[in-house]
């Protein structure tokens, strides 16, 4: 059980790296529009006449 | 009228409308010039894919010609004008925060973003769907704002400064405070659950005490920030409310996190009795959700759009000594004379020195026809001139105009509005007095029995009876309604709307977008020459039509491009004319329209002649028609017992033909602003409860007096973010759903405060007699709030379907009225 001494210790030190991600990322406006941003990467962003030529 | 439906806006294209487009290799019908131009510029933009990507259809622009020439958007450069949306960035470049109006799912984001992004001297441009604002950064010696305004546009969005950037900022700083103590108190609740179900295995098979004290030490950690940031608001909310003198919901929140952190703290510190940190951060956790949910139906709604300063034009075109000049509004002065264009919307109240036109103040009083004003008469800032140029003397401007009496109006009709007092906080107060009590009739009782337990009991009695369960029990199903209303169509922002939503005694209905679409169509031609088709009637009163600013002129804008007039001259009230193919054709009133008088048929509508070398050709009927739900939302209405009005500005016998149509027995014509509230509060005197539906800033007052109100998604910007909801896809039938969806919320309410209070009822005498350890009152306070919650979800179920195929939004517009 002695383990848990260093264990416990480590893992709050991973929540408050998370934690600080979590802020800087709402801070940076990453959750400012939750639709948008989960579909961007179904748009393509190739050259639509090379579109045209596979349909 | 046929099935097909425009490609781009998918309302149905009018029979023998020839417009289309080529996209994707394939030929695609359009249902008028605007949406032909639209997306013919998409098209040429090489951006056809936003077709493929998008899952609701656009919105139908205004005609594109005027509104994508870069010099009619000319104001926007001027620098006092920029100065309001516009600002500096590093680098000598500069960011400009725009409103872009037609924003509809995630491929609008996308279209923008590209179509924008390629101009030169556009460095960098973010588009936010959900507040549908856009930052664009730009280097001022390459581009102009104007032609932001212009390409925005052209592609069929309506661009609008976001002036109103400081409330915006409020708004979005809530949001992500909201996020952040969300994070922090979920975060630390897993982590709290985590040691606190070592520290119950520990209580029930035994635990080295020195594991056991550095545990409740580690809890400690965790859970310290958890109450001290994520819970702050409750506590600020619960001190509010004190001072006000009233106690709500967040009191006994605030008292149970409180009084609980602090006793396990003491009880961690010097390693005596129980710790309730895992309890603690849960509760914060689960109340945060809710009210975080609640919290972003309500800005998605409210994001107040800048009020009424966006009516008005930023600029207006003043006359000096010399020639015209361009001048900020806001630096107009009373005897400052103006010259008013055809379209132009008038920025402060006035008189008309010169010129004749027809001005359209529906947005002012709801009456649909077009005001004839001459020399001398009165002009009101926020209508529209109509169709000749006007020269007007400036009598008020900013804040002693018509407009911003209405807005005072609007304040006083919040203010009076009839206060919701929730049901929840009601039970609050009784519940806070009677936990209290038992703490400390509990503490007493042990203070003689066993002192060293006194305390620990009274705090095992706050912690059990800890009103998580009461607490979520109304917003959890709140949320769960409300969501459920969204999918259904009916934007929730108002937190009583469900609350009141079942005891509604009646429905007031507005006329003019509405109940109709509040836009003219031809609903009859009658054929008075032969060798005529209605298709050829169409085709010519559409060339006539072509150049018109008229709100009738829209009624024929589907058959535009065929034919083409020539000469064309409008006589302001009377119609107009010109030529085409060499005969000159007359299209307006029968007596304009031919030199001797003719009796028009009997029917509905508002009638048109068409006449060719003074020789009649054609009637033809315009009007406005209901919308096709209006009816059935009327009749299920009526049926769940609701008497239902209709109210409206408009004077003519419209009114009583659509009262009549869409079943509606109590109608109302020529209604002012002022008259509709006055007769709101007859209504509510008599003990009614009243939800309005309506949709013109002529409503607004009676939005903001009304226990209930609704307004379009299509309707003025003021009039949706007063409103307490807003009907996204124009379905009127919704509404009866909602009223249904309300009582139901409201039974399951009750059933979630019953069980939370039965199960306090039978948790409180346990705890005072002592026989509540932590783990127990932790598993009691979940297993309470999950039931609850579960409880809630049934709600987001059932009763009726959601509306998959979303339905565009008609532009708004006004009705019929006198011609020209």
């Amino acid at each position: 059980m002695d383990s848990l001494y260093i264990l416990i210790p480590i893992a709050i030190i991973f929540i408050g790296t998370a934690v600080k991600l979590f802020f800087w990322a709402v801070n940076s406006g990453q959750y400012d529009d939750l639709e948008t941003e989960g579909r961007r990467i179904l748009f393509d962003d190739d050259p639509p006449d090379d579109e045209r030529v596979e349909e | 009228m046929s099935k097909t439906s425009c490609f781009h806006c998918g309302l149905p294209v009018p029979a023998g409308s020839r417009h289309s487009v080529l996209i994707n290799g394939t030929e695609r019908p359009m249902c008028c010039p605007g949406c032909e131009a639209v997306a013919g510029a998409i098209v040429a933009g090489g951006l056809d894919n936003f077709y493929r990507y998008r899952d609701t259809c656009s919105e139908r622009p205004e005609p594109a010609a005027s509104a994508s020439n870069a010099a009619n958007w000319a104001a926007y450069d001027l620098p006092e004008v920029q100065k309001q949306f516009v600002r500096e960035h590093e680098g000598g470049l500069k960011i400009a925060g725009l409103l872009v109006g037609g924003i509809s799912c995630a491929a609008c984001v996308w279209l923008i973003e590209k179509h924008l992004g390629r101009l030169p001297g556009v460095e960098k441009v973010s588009v936010n769907a959900s507040s549908q604002r856009a930052q664009i950064c730009f280097d001022p010696q390459a581009i102009q704002p104007r032609q932001l305004f212009a390409e925005l546009a052209h592609i069929g969005y309506r661009p609008a400064p976001a002036t109103a950037a400081e409330s915006e900022r409020l708004i979005r700083d809530e949001q992500r405070s909201a996020l952040r103590r969300l994070g922090v108190a979920g975060l630390g609740t897993m982590q709290v659950m985590m040691f606190a179900i070592a520290l119950y295995f520990g209580a029930s098979s035994g635990i080295d005490p020195q594991l056991e004290h550095y545990l409740r030490w580690v809890s400690l950690l965790v859970a310290t920030p958890v109450v001290l940031y994520a819970a702050r608001p409750f506590f600020s909310a619960a001190l509010r409310s004190l001072r006000g003198g009233q106690l709500s919901m967040d009191m006994p929140v605030s008292l149970a996190i409180g009084l609980a952190y602090a006793a396990s703290f003491y009880a961690t510190v010097f390693n005596t009795g129980d710790v309730y940190f895992e309890s603690i951060s849960m509760f914060t956790f689960f109340l945060l959700l809710g009210r975080t949910v609640e919290m972003r139906a309500r800005h998605r709604a409210g994001l107040a759009r800048g009020g009424l300063a966006q009516l008005l034009p930023l600029t207006a075109t003043r006359l000096t000594g010399s020639g015209e000049e361009s001048v900020p509004v806001a630096a107009l002065a009373p005897g400052d004379r103006l010259l008013l264009r055809p379209g132009d919307t008038i920025p402060a109240d006035g008189e008309v020195c010169e010129g004749e036109s027809g001005v359209d103040e529906s947005l002012l009083s709801g009456e649909s026809a077009l005001q004839q004003k001459t020399a001398g008469d009165r002009v009101f800032a926020g209508s529209v001139n109509g169709d000749s140029p006007l020269r007007i003397k400036v009598l008020a401007a900013g804040e002693s105009t018509r407009l911003s009496a209405i807005e005072k109006l609007v304040e006083r009709a919040q203010l009076e509005k009839p206060l919701q007092v929730a049901l929840a906080d009601r039970v609050a107060g009784v519940f806070v007095g009677l936990v209290l009590l038992a703490a400390l009739g509990a503490f007493s009782f042990w203070w003689q029995v066993e002192p060293d337990r006194a305390f620990w009991v009274a705090l095992s009695v706050l912690v059990v009876t800890c009103p998580c369960a009461l607490s979520l029990a109304t917003p959890a199903a709140l949320a769960a309604a409300t969501l459920r209303l969204q999918q259904l169509g009916l934007l929730v922002a108002g937190g009583h709307v469900l609350e009141t939503l079942p005891r509604l005694t009646r429905v007031v209905f507005d006329k003019t977008g509405t109940l109709t679409r509040g836009e003219p169509r031809i609903l009859r031609i009658e054929i008075l020459r032969e060798g005529w088709t209605p298709q050829r009637v169409k085709d010519c009163a559409a060339a006539l039509e072509s150049e018109s600013n008229h709100p009738l002129a829209r009624a024929f804008r589907a058959w535009t491009g065929k034919l083409s007039a020539t000469g064309l001259r409008v006589h302001t009230g009377r119609g107009l004319e010109g030529v085409i193919e060499d005969v000159r054709y007359r299209l307006g009133r029968a007596d304009f329209a031919l030199s001797q008088p003719l009796q028009a048929p009997a029917g509905e509508g508002q009638w048109l002649l068409l006449s060719g070398e003074g020789e009649a050709i054609a009637w033809i009927a315009l009007g406005d028609r209901l919308r096709p739900t209006a009816k059935a939302a009327v009749v299920q209405l009526a049926g769940a017992g609701l008497a239902v009005e209709l109210l409206s500005g408009d004077q003519s016998a419209e009114v009583a033909r659509l009262a009549a149509r869409a079943g509606i027995d109590e109608y109302r014509s020529g209604a002012s602003p002022e008259a509709k509230l006055a007769r709101l509060r007859e209504l509510q005197q008599r003990g009614e409860r009243v939800l309005m539906v309506g949709d013109g800033l002529n409503d607004v007052p009676v939005l903001s007096g009304a226990d209930v109100s609704v307004s379009m998604m299509s309707a003025a910007d003021l009039a949706q973010s007063r409103a307490d909801a807003i009907l996204l896809r124009g379905d009127l039938a919704v509404l009866p759903r909602a009223v249904v969806l309300a009582l139901k919320c409201r039974r399951i309410v009750r059933q979630n405060l019953a069980w939370a209070l039965g199960y306090n009822a039978l948790a409180l005498p346990l705890a005072v007699c002592g026989l509540v350890p932590p783990w127990a009152a932790a598993i009691g306070m979940s297993v309470s709030s999950l039931v609850v919650v579960l409880n809630a979800m049934r709600l987001s179920r059932g009763e009726g379907q959601p509306a998959d195929t979303p339905y565009p939004n008609p532009s708004p517009a006004s009705g019929g009225g006198e011609f020209h």
